[in-house]
């Protein structure tokens, strides 16, 4: 097993004020970023802050920017970089800094609650629901999420405008109205919600200009744009933007 | 050894990654990878299209050498259009149409185009920087997306898919047509023919592969099982679709390079080769 001196740049400070601050490391075969981190804490900085729980890029603690990049310190090989390579560890930059590597992650939670929750059918008790698998696959997929608000982090629209916050509930909650919406047995709309006009209205579907960023950061390859936001957009346009669409609905309703 | 990063007071107040309470770094960006090198790359593809098809659809010539018909100009909708016997010749703007009639019919790709989702990404990116890369910072000072006019109207997708099936039908008729020699017989090929039918496959599975077309076979269903049908549909779409970029980059370039065939051919620079 060989061993070498990895260079670090590392975020220290709080909501106050902080620096990068340069750090020299061993580094052993096979370790990823958040080894090297736990490594700094047990030999150099014991009071290094930095969240993380699972080490298996399950549970999402661990996010963070490396390198710029906003990844998993957990799943992020020190493979990857050359040996000579300064990495630069930062939090995530588009939320609140609490201490070195740790963020506020509550915008997520706050705008989490903002969505309805799924509404269980009228006629079925519980233990009576059955889904044919490829009714319900599509929001399998979405259910792969650990939310670990990379997407959040990345996505331009809050990152780079602070003021977009209140408006965009962002890709991770803008694929959970998508997830329900297409759910095989969710019954939002026999209750009176229309998730397709408040994923527009109230939700801000129509910030998104789908740049897929979301989609390139999720460390659980969910495909967010394409199968997620462009689909719920394209809902969103049968809805309100499609008169033809109106004009059948309208019909059909007078038909009934 | 620490590097200073005290976020910058100056000019206008903080905003984005500079944000209060936000890590102070004064840095818009830390990659350190080439992130610039794919929007670059985008937009000079882009552009190099743009100032082609321009001059193209402009020029008002040397689009027909029989039987090759150039796709910027097919259907041909005026009179004033050199006729091509057996072809897309459809006179219904008339003798009043004094411009190229190229333009007449280039806005439904056109549209198709600039409205879809791959291209909105392509030239957010590469030509707007917004963003230019993934946490990169953007410029704007503000950023309201497509909730207003003008970008709103990205909204119309779906129309132009719809005008895009019939001008796609179109090339495809274009496309029969090269199975023609000069003298209008049946039964030739040139390397015209191959070129006019890897272009025509390729605006096909472009124009199926459409985020639209996806959500209108089937995607706007919430039970597949019910429609086992559209569900089919839908699946050959997804997978037509996880290629959407793929698609729209090598249509484009096939677009282009049928009718500067075309071009070579009408203004006698190049032979066309035939195979039988």
């Amino acid at each position: 097993m060989s061993t070498y001196d990895a260079r670090f740049r590392i975020w220290r400070g709080d909501a106050d004020g902080g620096e990068l601050t340069d750090y020299t490391v061993e580094v052993h075969d096979g370790e990823v970023v958040l080894d090297v981190v736990h490594r700094l804490q047990a030999t150099q900085t014991p009071d290094l802050a930095v969240r993380w729980n699972c080490k298996a890029g399950k549970c999402g603690s661990c996010s963070a920017e490396i390198n710029g990049r906003p990844r998993l310190l957990c799943m992020t090989r020190m493979s990857v970089f050359a040996r000579d390579e300064v990495i630069t560890v930062t939090p995530m930059r588009a939320f609140p800094v609490v201490r070195d590597l740790v963020t506020d992650v509550s915008f997520n939670y706050a705008k989490a609650l903002e969505i309805p929750a799924f509404v269980p059918p009228a006629e079925l008790g519980p233990g009576e629901y059955r889904m044919r698998q490829e009714d319900v696959e599509r929001s399998q997929e979405f259910r792969k999420c650990i939310e670990c608000f990379l997407c959040q982090d990345t996505c331009h629209v809050v990152r780079d405008h602070e003021e977009n916050k209140e408006a965009f509930a962002g890709p991770r909650f803008l694929m959970r109205i998508a997830e329900l919406d297409m759910h095989p047995l969710d019954a939002a709309e026999a209750a009176g919600t229309d998730r397709r006009r408040t994923a527009q209205e109230e939700h801000g579907l129509g910030y998104c200009n789908i740049t897929k960023c979301c989609t390139e950061v999720c460390p659980e390859s969910i495909r967010i744009t394409d199968n997620a936001l462009i689909p719920l957009k394209e809902r969103v346009v049968d809805r309100k933007y499609d008169p033809l669409v109106w004009l059948g609905n309208t019909i059909r309703r007078r038909k009934t | 050894m620490a590097t200073g990063t005290e976020p910058p007071t100056r000019h206008r107040a903080a905003t984005g990654v500079r944000s209060a309470g936000r890590a102070s770094v004064a840095a818009r960006h830390l990659r350190t990878d080439r992130w610039w090198l794919s929007p670059a790359a985008t937009a000079a593809g882009l552009l190099a299209f743009v100032a082609y098809s321009t001059w193209r659809a402009f020029a008002n010539a040397d689009y027909y050498a029989a039987p090759y018909v150039s796709p910027f100009y097919s259907p041909c909708l005026a009179e004033n259009c050199v006729p091509m016997r057996g072809g897309p010749n459809w006179e219904v703007f008339g003798s009043w149409w004094g411009l190229s009639p190229a333009l007449l019919i280039l806005v439904f790709p056109l549209g198709f185009r600039l409205t879809c989702y791959y291209y909105r990404k392509a030239y957010y990116r590469g030509f707007w920087a917004s963003p230019p890369a993934c946490a990169v910072a953007e410029p704007h000072r503000t950023y309201t997306g497509e909730t207003r006019l003008p970008l709103v109207l990205q909204n119309l997708h779906r129309y132009f898919f719809y005008a895009a099936l019939p001008v796609a039908g179109i090339l495809t008729y274009d496309t029969v047509l090269t199975f023609r020699n000069a003298d209008y017989a049946w039964g030739h090929a040139g390397l015209g023919t191959l070129l006019f039918l890897v272009n025509i496959a390729l605006i096909w599975a472009y124009t199926l592969s459409c985020h639209s077309c996806r959500h209108i076979v089937g995607g706007r269903l919430r039970h597949f099982s019910k429609h086992p049908v559209r569900y089919r549909l839908w699946t050959w779409t997804g997978r037509l679709n996880a290629r959407h970029m793929l698609l729209a980059w090598s249509s484009l370039i096939s677009v282009a390079l049928c009718d500067l065939y075309v071009y070579l051919l009408a203004t006698g620079t190049f032979d066309d080769p035939r195979f039988f």
